[in-house]
C-alpha cells in the first residue's frame, strides 16, 4: 500500500532522514520505533506532505505522491494523528471530528456513520461532544486526534506517539482501539517510543536510528532481538 | 429625550460602520492571527470606487457591486503578494507588512482617484424620519441594516458551514488543519476576500453620510481596531458590540461634553475596558492549549 524509497528530509542543514526505505502492506500494523530525535516524526510529516522530501520516493497505491500537496494526500486516503495531538482547542469535540472529514466526498450520511463509529471506539468523546476540545484531558485529546484522523475514512492511518504522556489504563485503551481498527481492515503505521507496547501489537516493525532504518522484522522477532531489548526495552 | 435619541441615532450609525470594519479585522485575525492594518483601506476603496464609477454614469447598485469586487481583488492580492510569501513570519512582521500595504494602497488611490473629499447621494432620499422628536436619516437605516445583515451572514458562515469551521480550525491550529486536508492558503485567501468585501460594503453604505477620501483608511483602521479590541479581538459578537459602543461613546461624548475631545473619550473608554478586562468584553474565547 505504501512504499518509501531512499527518502531524505532536512531541516536547513540538519539531515533528519538519510535515505529511509519502508513498506506498509494493506491491513498491517507496522510499528516504527527509535530514540528521541531519530526522525520518526519527520518521516510521518514527510509522508503526509507537511515537510517536503529532499530526495527519494513515496509511493501510495502505486502512485508517486511525494510532490502532492498535503490536502491532496488526505483526499487520496492518508491521514495522521500527529505528535502533540494538534486538536482545534476552541472548537467543540464534534466540530473537530467533523473537520476530520473535510476532504470526504462521499456524502453526509457516510460521515455521520463514521462519527458514530468514532463514538463507539471512544465513548467518552460522545459524552463530551459539545465541549471545547481544549478542555479535554490529555488522554481524551489523544482519542480525539485519532478519531479526527479516522473521520477522513483513510486507507492508511499514521499515528505519532499516541501513548505519550498518558496513564497506563488509557494507553491500554488506545492500543486496544488500534488493534480493533486492524480487525476492521485499517492499515496503520504506528510511531512509538513505548517500543514494547507498539511491537506487541504490530505485524512488523522498523527501528529508526539517526535518520536510517537499522533493523526490521516481525513485531515478535524485534521484541526478541537482543539489540532491541537492550536499546529500547531496557532489559 | 429628543436630544438623547438624536445622539443615540448618530452614535449607532457611526458605530455600525466601525462594527463592520471590526468584523473584517476579526475574520482575518481568526484565520491567520494577522491584524490587518490595511482593513480601513477596503472601506476607502469601496466608497471611492463607487463614487468614481457613479460619476461616469454607472448606475449606483452596479457601481457598488463593482467597487466591492475591486476591494475583494485588492484583498486577494494583498494576501497573495504580501502575506503568503511571508508565511511563517512572526505576527509582528505580518502586521508591519499590512501597514506597508496600507500606505501603498493609499498612494495608489491618490493617483487613481484624487485628493478631494467625495460623497454619494443617499440611497433612499434625504428626508429624515421623525421619531419622538429626533430625526433619523434613511441612510442610517441602510448602514444599520447592512451591518446586521453582514453580522448574521458571517455568523452563519463561521458556525454553520464546514468551510467556516475550516477558517476557525486554521486559526486554532495550522498544522492540525493541514493534516485534516484543509488547504490553508485557500482558507486565508477566503478570509482576506470576505474581509475586504465587508470593509468595502461599509464604505459604500457610509459614504452618503460621512464623505470619503483616499486616506479615509487610516482613521477607519484605527476606529475598527479600537472597536475590535474593545469587544475582544477574534469575537464577531465582540466586534459588533465594540463598534456600536465606540460609536455611542463618541456621539454622547461629543454631544454632552465637547466635540473637540470626541476621539479622546473613546480611547479613554477603551483603556478602561482593557484595564479591567484585558481580553476585551467578549474575548474569553481562547482556551488553554494542553
Ligand atoms: N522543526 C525542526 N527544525 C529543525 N530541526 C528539527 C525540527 N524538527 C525536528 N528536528 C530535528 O530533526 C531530527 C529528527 O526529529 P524528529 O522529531 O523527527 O524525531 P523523533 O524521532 O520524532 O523524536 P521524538 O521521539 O522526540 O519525537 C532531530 O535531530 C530534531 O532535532
Ligand atoms: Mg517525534
Amino acid at each position: 500500500m505504501l512504499t518509501v524509497e531512499g527518502l531524505k528530509a532536512r531541516y536547513g542543514r540538519i539531515e533528519a532522514l538519510k535515505g529511509v526505505d519502508l513498506t506498509v502492506g494493506a491491513g498491517e500494523i507496522v510499528a516504527l520505533v527509535g530514540a528521541n530525535g531519530a526522525g520518526k516524526t519527520t518521516l510521518l510529516r514527510t509522508i503526509s506532505g507537511i515537510e517536503p522530501a529532499a530526495a527519494g520516493r513515496i509511493v501510495f497505491e502505486g502512485q508517486p505522491i511525494e510532490r502532492l500537496a498535503s490536502h491532496v494526500r488526505v483526499a487520496r486516503g492518508i491521514s495522521q494523528s500527529p505528535e502533540g495531538r494538534q486538536v482545534f482547542a476552541p472548537l467543540s469535540v464534534e466540530d473537530n471530528l467533523r473537520l476530520g472529514g473535510y476532504r470526504r466526498r462521499d456524502g453526509a450520511a457516510a460521515a455521520t456513520a463514521d462519527l458514530e463509529r468514532c463514538f463507539t471506539l471512544f465513548p467518552i468523546l460522545k459524552e463530551r461532544r459539545r465541549q471545547a476540545a481544549g478542555s479535554l484531558s490529555g488522554g481524551q485529546q489523544q482519542m480525539l486526534a485519532i478519531g479526527r484522523a479516522l473521520m477522513a475514512a483513510p486507507k492508511l492511518l499514521l499515528l505519532d506517539e499516541p501513548s505519550l504522556g498518558l496513564a497506563p489504563v488509557i494507553v491500554d485503551q488506545i492500543l486496544a482501539a488500534i488493534t480493533r481498527l486492524r480487525s476492521e481492515g485499517m492499515t496503520v503505521l504506528l510511531v512509538e517510543q513505548n517500543a514494547a507496547a507498539a511491537l506487541a501489537i504490530a505485524d512488523r516493525g522498523y527501528v529508526l536510528e539517526l535518520g536510517t532504518v537499522t533493523l526490521t522484522g516481525t513485531g515478535r522477532a524485534l521484541l526478541d532481538d537482543p539489540k532491541v531489548r537492550e536499546a529500547y526495552l531496557g532489559v | 429625550m429628543a436630544e438623547f435619541l438624536q445622539f443615540a441615532f448618530s452614535g449607532l450609525t457611526v458605530g455600525a460602520v466601525y462594527a463592520l470594519v471590526a468584523l473584517g479585522f476579526t475574520l482575518i485575525y481568526n484565520a491567520s492571527d494577522v491584524v490587518n492594518f490595511a482593513q480601513g483601506d477596503f472601506v476607502m476603496i469601496g466608497g471611492m470606487s463607487t463614487v468614481f464609477l457613479y460619476a461616469t454614469g454607472v448606475p449606483l447598485p452596479l457601481a457598488a457591486i463593482i467597487a466591492i469586487l475591486t476591494a475583494v481583488i485588492v484583498g486577494l492580492l494583498l494576501h497573495r503578494l504580501a502575506i503568503e510569501p511571508a508565511r511563517g513570519a512572526s505576527p509582528v512582521t505580518l502586521i508591519i507588512i499590512t501597514i506597508g500595504a496600507s500606505m501603498f494602497i493609499r498612494g495608489v488611490a491618490q493617483i487613481v482617484f484624487d485628493k478631494q473629499f467625495h460623497q454619494l447621494p443617499a440611497f433612499s432620499g434625504d428626508r429624515p424620519i421623525e421619531i419622538l422628536g429626533a430625526t433619523l436619516l434613511p441612510q442610517s437605516l441602510w448602514v444599520l441594516g447592512g451591518g446586521l445583515a453582514v453580522f448574521v451572514a458571517l455568523w452563519l458562515f463561521l458556525e454553520r458551514t464546514l468551510i467556516g469551521k475550516a477558517v476557525l480550525a486554521t486559526a486554532a491550529n495550522r498544522l492540525g488543519a493541514r493534516l485534516v486536508g484543509i488547504n490553508t492558503a485557500v482558507i486565508l485567501a477566503i478570509a482576506f476576500g470576505v474581509s475586504a468585501s465587508i470593509g468595502a460594503l461599509a464604505g459604500v453604505l457610509a459614504t452618503p453620510i460621512t464623505l470619503t477620501r483616499f486616506d479615509l483608511g487610516t482613521i477607519m483602521t484605527l476606529k475598527g481596531f479600537a472597536a475590535a479590541m474593545l469587544g475582544g479581538m477574534g469575537s464577531p459578537l465582540g466586534a459588533v458590540v465594540g463598534g456600536l459602543l465606540l460609536g455611542l461613546i463618541e456621539a454622547f461624548g461629543a454631544g454632552y461634553i465637547s466635540s473637540v475631545y470626541k476621539d479622546g473619550f473613546s480611547f479613554i473608554a477603551i483603556l478602561v475596558v482593557l484595564f479591567v478586562m484585558p481580553r476585551g468584553l467578549f474575548g474569553g474565547r481562547s482556551v488553554e492549549r494542553v
